[in-house]
């Protein structure tokens, strides 16, 4: 039996939740650190820790704070420990015909859902179910003042107070250590199809734009190599008829080629030396810089891999409306797209507000945050 | 009556009111400012009527540079700022500050850009939400959040309240269908929150910005996400004998792999008041009715519609029936969609909830809603958004006997917290405002309403947006007395625990 299934069956068991509740000694090691102002740097399984800056402080494992502690496959919602390895919330979903309907990237084999949310990652089929953060419903966290608290809930529909629980999705653990987060899960479509055909770039992105005009069950786009992919999820009638409308290749090796776009082991990803992440209005045309790239959620994601300097790339994404990110490769540039001063400003009250003290991930995003 | 207590603002009302009328009379038109009771009337409440209090004074620029100055302004004179787009609220989140200037955001009603290509629509804020669809539906495009009072209220208060409708469970809520903000900051400064793009640099205050009450800014300019109109769209329509028979179906529909666009429930009494008012063709016999409607490509519909025939049927319901034609499914949803009118025929005033629930308690906190109903002897019918666990318990009132509003809202705090008991929340879709803040003390714990205070002052540091709502103070909640109901501590044994 895998741990996954024990975690499933016995999810309502409380000897089970219990042996895997640390609230109390996580709790008291940010009491402690708020007491001393000494920085910590939250540690979960360590996969993201090449995104954005680096941190230093006393560790603060939640990797041990994990299990399910709620799963009602009608209720559609799941509620786990940050620590809990994605990969076993991924199977228990999986056993039910659910899935997390963002798509997250794992970047290796100990991804928590913690990590993940904190990090805010979507994959291939964010543009088409939403982002992370769309499906975070609540959360209970530590804040830097080592309080519990609890935003949000198990239901889908929640006005009562400010959304915290979303917040926390993409501060990347510098608001608060989240010890549980509840998310809104989807059924596993019945039917998947991919296709492809040759294209260029630009003939891309006007292709990816038009169809997610129309109402057609589109659940991932992707171009790369000089072909469009573009994958079909729903009913099988509606996949069928909507094959007949687009055309192209069947691709057989789909989900295979999905997990490797969204994991970035795709061939592309390994051979870019410097890699950014541009964010855009997904109309936008090609950006005007040399280089290969990728491009993913109806081109509304564009991975370049470009000599460019970091000012030129930046002031293309602003001028589309846009975004930019070192992802990988150039440790001599800010990782992320400068906030304007006003926002930063409020960006930094915010932080005060649940981190008087600056314990948590200091640095990790902006170093001002 | 504790609702009346004054918003916490130090030295609010100390503002020379003359002389704050002569500034702002200084940097509006004439036409936009009021002063004189009769021209304030209009605006003592929002439509949660029962709470009535007159502003100051009301304000109605028509451009960001004017609001900006109304900011500037009262930042320096430490007068409170309550923004209002249509009034439509339900919880009181507008009603006004009576030594404050009530901000309304009116004239703010221009689309200003269409993008088809990019699937955009960049609006003021006192854009209704049908007006949005209708301007967009010529490229084949619309708005999905959609209120049950989408004609008349406006896109900068769905961001405020972070509005729902009948297709949220699909289609999500506003926070999951708007792109970009811009706001004006308590001290007058323009930000822009998110971007045209699917995701923003930093912390996420788009997402904070939803359901925030007026509290943390004021939305002066929203960019919203459009969809492709569906192919097709069909309702069924299912009764039942038993109202945890209906319960029970609406989880299996889910369990079977699909997502509704829209699946509503409502009991006997909301049923009889509904067909008496618009002759929807609902069956007077039933104890439930469901109303499941799907969404999709041609082929998706029809296939998914004989799969949830077959599940209703066997979820023992006693009839079944699919809308034959747009006639007939506009009918069907007419009825639903004039439930609350309806009920308010039954009796001189009604009041109502706005809870939800995890749904697998519906059939416990029906029963419990029933029993407080007798024990208050005030009649209630339940309309609820069954796929996501929205309920809206409709209380039945007469306001000119005295103490029978007073009786209502005990009840309905009752209702509250009971859904907050069985793991569920105090507001659904309507927000807090100033009518569930009480109840706010049952689901938070101290610390949490601390968190909350200190997240406000963040954006706000003197509190002058609108003061005294959403988020109660400590002082007030130690005066209401209510205990704290954390998960796992449930003040009632009878129901079932999770």
């Amino acid at each position: 039996m895998t741990p996954a299934s024990v975690y499933g069956e016995f999810a309502n068991d409380r000897f089970v939740r219990m042996l895997a509740d640390q609230t109390q000694q996580l709790q008291a090691q940010v009491g402690d650190a708020f007491a001393r102002a000494a920085p910590l740097c939250i540690v979960g399984g360590g996969t993201k820790t090449f995104l954005g800056r680096s941190t230093k402080g006393e560790p603060l494992d939640i990797t041990t704070h994990r299990g399910i502690v709620h799963y009602q496959p009608t209720e559609l919602v799941i509620t786990a420990r940050a620590g809990t390895p994605l990969s076993e919330i991924e199977a228990v979903l999986d056993e039910h015909q659910q899935i997390l309907a963002f798509e997250p990237p794992h970047f290796g084999g100990g991804a928590t859902l913690g990590g993940t949310i904190a990090c805010g990652l979507s994959g291939p089929r964010r543009a088409y179910a939403g982002a992370a953060r769309d499906f975070v419903l609540g959360t209970t966290l530590i804040n830097g003042r080592g309080e519990v608290l609890h935003f949000g809930g198990e239901v889908m529909k929640n006005v009562a107070g400010y959304d915290v629980s979303r917040l926390m999705s993409g501060a990347m653990g510098t608001l608060g250590v989240m010890l549980e987060v509840s998310l809104k899960v989807l059924p596993r479509p019945s039917h998947e199809l991919t296709l492809a055909q040759v294209s260029t770039a630009t003939a891309a992105i006007a292709q990816m734009n038009q169809w997610a005009g129309r109402p057609l069950p589109v659940s991932a786009t992707c171009f790369v190599d000089g072909v469009l992919y573009v994958r079909l999820s729903g009913a099988a009638s509606a996949v069928a008829s909507a094959h007949r409308q687009l055309g192209g290749e069947i691709v057989d090796d789909a989900a295979d080629f999905w997990a490797r776009v969204r994991e970035q082991r795709h061939r592309f990803f390994a051979e870019a030396t410097v890699l950014w992440r541009v964010s855009v209005p997904p109309a936008t045309p090609s950006l005007a810089l040399a280089g290969d790239c990728l491009l993913e959620w109806g081109a509304a994601l564009r991975w370049l891999n470009t000599a460019a300097d970091a000012a030129t790339v930046r002031k293309l994404a602003e001028q589309a409306g846009g975004h930019a990110s070192v992802w990988r490769g150039d440790a001599s540039n800010e990782p992320f797209h400068p906030l304007s001063p006003a926002l930063l400003v409020v960006q930094q009250r915010v932080k005060q507000a649940f981190d008087p003290k600056g314990i948590f991930n200091r640095g990790r995003m902006y170093a001002e945050l | 009556m504790s609702l009346f207590e004054q918003p916490m603002v130090e030295n609010a009302g100390s503002a020379d009111k003359d002389a704050l009328l002569a500034a702002l009379r200084a940097l509006l038109p004439n036409e936009a400012v009021l002063w004189e009771e009769e021209d304030l009337r209009p605006y003592e409440c929002d439509g949660l009527s029962a709470y009535r209090r007159l502003p100051w004074l009301v304000v109605l620029p028509s451009t960001i540079e004017q609001v900006q100055a109304v900011m500037r302004l009262c930042h320096d004179r430490h007068v409170p700022v309550v923004a209002r787009g249509a009034g439509t609220g339900l919880s009181g989140g507008a009603l006004p500050h009576e030594h404050g200037v009530l901000l309304s955001l009116a004239k703010f009603n221009s689309i200003l850009a269409i993008d088809v290509m990019n699937r955009t629509a960049r609006v003021q804020p006192g854009v209704r939400n049908l007006a949005i669809s209708q301007a967009v539906a010529p490229h084949g495009l619309y708005y999905a959040p959609d209120p049950s009072s989408q004609i008349a209220c406006t896109i900068g208060g769905n961001v405020a309240e972070n509005s729902g409708g009948v297709h949220c469970l699909k289609y999500g809520l506003t926070v999951h269908n708007v792109l970009k903000l811009k706001i004006l900051t308590a001290e007058g400064e323009l930000l822009t929150l998110g971007s045209e793009a699917l995701d923003a640099p930093g912390y996420d205050l788009l997402a904070l910005f939803h359901g925030s009450e007026g509290m943390l800014g004021v939305i002066i300019e929203v960019t919203v996400k459009l969809l492709p109109l569906p192919e097709r769209a069909q309702v069924v329509l299912a009764a039942f004998d038993d109202v945890v028979k209906a319960g029970a179906a609406v989880g299996e529909i889910i369990a079977a792999g699909i997502i509704p666009a829209g699946l509503e429930m409502m009991d006997r009494l909301a049923i009889k008041a509904a067909e008496d008012f618009v002759h929807a063709g609902y069956p007077l016999d039933a104890e439930a009715i469901l109303l499941c409607e799907v969404d999709g490509t041609n082929e998706e519909v029809s296939e998914h519609i004989l799969r949830i025939h077959d599940i209703l049927q066997s979820c023992g319901a006693v009839e079944v029936r699919t809308a034959r034609d747009e006639h007939e499914r506009m009918m069907l949803w007419k009825g639903r969609k004039a439930a609350f009118p309806a009920v308010g025929r039954l009796a001189p005033d009604y009041y109502c909830m706005d809870g939800t629930i995890p749904r697998r308690h519906l059939p416990a906190v029906l029963q419990r809603i029933g029993e407080l109903s007798r024990e208050y002897a005030l009649p209630v019918a339940n309309v609820f958004h069954a796929g996501d666990g929205n309920l809206h318990p409709l209380i039945l009132y007469d306001a000119n006997q005295p103490g029978e509003l007073k009786r209502t809202e005990e009840f309905g705090g009752k209702i509250l917290e009971l859904c907050v008991a069985v793991g569920g929340t105090i507001t659904g879709e309507h927000g807090v405002g100033m009518e569930k803040i009480d109840q706010m003390c049952v689901q938070f714990a101290p610390a949490e309403l601390q968190q909350f205070h200190a997240l406000k002052a963040a954006f706000d540091p003197a509190g002058l947006l609108n003061p005294g709502k959403a988020v109660p103070t400590l002082r007030r909640c130690a005066e209401f007395g209510a205990m704290h109901v954390h998960r796992g501590q449930l003040p009632f044994p009878e129901l079932e625990r999770f």
